[in-house]
């Protein structure tokens, strides 16, 4: 049996990891500091706190141990990690699992790359664009245009993302190719509606989840948070806009 | 014949962003379907002559109650389904036109496309938070369980 002290740095330490997977992942606010709080409480630590923003956690157990911060540099949307801390939890919280397993487990779960193959993700917004593109009233002749853009917004992003690490920048860039390939469309004749294209294409990309979860988090009274996602989704608009513009401008 | 072009390519659109975020791969066609329905009501209301907003009500109202459905079937995290679900009702394209107008310098016309994105997205998610709350109204009347809003709601108190 582990001492006291050590028991709670571990606890500590294992309810922010799995704050931390879920905040990077996407999840919705009120819903980490509910399971970090239902972690707690299963381990019988029932003065826990946990204050969460996108950008930090801030954890304490109460009065016998320092409290404890997170911070969070990235934030993508990665649904399965949500689903595997969330069975994590799950366990721990009706001791199917120990303090020390679940830890082990979160610690996996933060090094296992979960994505599918970017190959795959292309194609995904490929269909997606040309998807759109009906549903928005486009016609069908510009679908193989809406294809190539919608997956080549797909693959700049994922790929500027890696070598820049600036989301702002590589979504700038993945806009501008999108409509470079729209404008190349029309130019040969392989396209009509330049606008309805565009739309199509740029909707992987487009921060419509982020404004959404915005004003959700708003309604749910955490107004940092809010704020916060909807300065991010703003940026994110801004940077369509702007490669959009810088296209629209030859 | 178009309501079945209208199904299939949104099933497709929301199955397909359920890869792009990364869903587990037995929720994806789960995703699609939720996707699917939410925009045939929203598809349904425009074609009655219901203006957007609250067209954008309808249909996030109804994919947050199957996403809730499918969430306690399959224990599942309730965000798996709403987040690919609401996807086909996000305004994209007005926002897309937003942004253009504004670079443009047309900024009235960019007002007035921004003031329709914020209120469809507010509109899509009250519908969201108002069928979570129904919902677990209705499921805490059906049995004695806790659910998460509101265990959470206890604790800070």
């Amino acid at each position: 049996m582990i001492e006291k002290p050590q028991q709670n740095e571990l606890a500590i330490d294992c309810f922010l990891l799995a704050g931390r997977i879920m905040m990077e992942s996407g999840a919705e606010t009120y819903r980490v500091e509910d399971t970090m709080l239902r972690m707690a409480r299963s381990q019988n630590m029932n003065d826990a706190q946990s204050y969460v923003t996108p950008t930090g956690i801030i954890f304490s157990l109460g009065k016998t141990q320092p409290t404890r911060i997170s911070a969070i540099s990235t934030r993508v949307t990665d649904l399965h990690r949500i689903v595997l801390v969330n069975n994590v939890s799950r366990k721990l919280t009706s001791h199917i699992i120990t303090l020390e397993e679940a830890y082990d487990e979160l610690n996996k779960i933060q090094k296992t790359n979960y994505f599918l193959p970017v190959l795959l993700q292309v194609l995904a917004a490929s269909f997606a664009s040309i998807s759109f593109l009906i549903l928005f009233g486009g016609i069908w002749g510009d679908m193989p245009a809406a294809f190539i853009a919608g997956g080549a917004g797909q693959y700049v992003v994922t790929v500027m993302q890696r070598l820049t690490r600036v989301k702002f920048f590589s979504e700038f860039v993945a806009t501008l190719a999108i409509g470079i390939i729209a404008s190349l469309a029309l130019y040969f004749g392989y396209g009509a509606q330049i606008d309805k294209i565009i739309i199509g294409s740029v909707m992987p990309l487009v921060p419509g989840l982020l404004i959404t979860n915005a004003v959700r988090d708003l309604m749910a009274g955490h107004f940092t948070a809010g704020m916060a996602k909807g300065a991010e989704a703003f940026l994110t608009a801004f940077a369509i806009g702007a490669g959009i513009a810088l296209v629209m401008a030859w | 014949m178009d309501y079945v072009i209208q199904i299939i390519f949104s099933f497709i659109a929301t199955a397909c962003f359920g890869v792009i975020f990364n869903a587990p791969v037995k929720a994806i066609p789960y995703c699609g379907v939720v996707g699917s329905i939410g925009w045939l009501i929203y598809y349904e209301f425009g074609m009655h002559g219901v203006d957007e907003v609250k067209a954008s009500f309808a249909g996030a109202f109804v994919v947050a109650i199957l996403a809730q459905a499918l969430a306690r079937k399959f224990r599942m995290p309730m965000i798996i389904y709403s987040v690919s679900g609401i996807i086909p009702l996000v305004p994209g394209g007005v926002a897309y036109n937003t942004m253009r107008n504004i670079v443009e310098l047309d900024y009235a016309l960019g007002m007035q496309n921004g003031m329709r994105v914020f209120m469809i997205s507010g509109a899509i998610a009250m519908g969201i938070v108002f069928a979570e709350v129904i919902m677990q109204i209705l499921f805490s009347m059906l049995r004695k369980g806790k659910t998460s809003i509101q265990s959470f709601v206890k604790v800070k108190r």
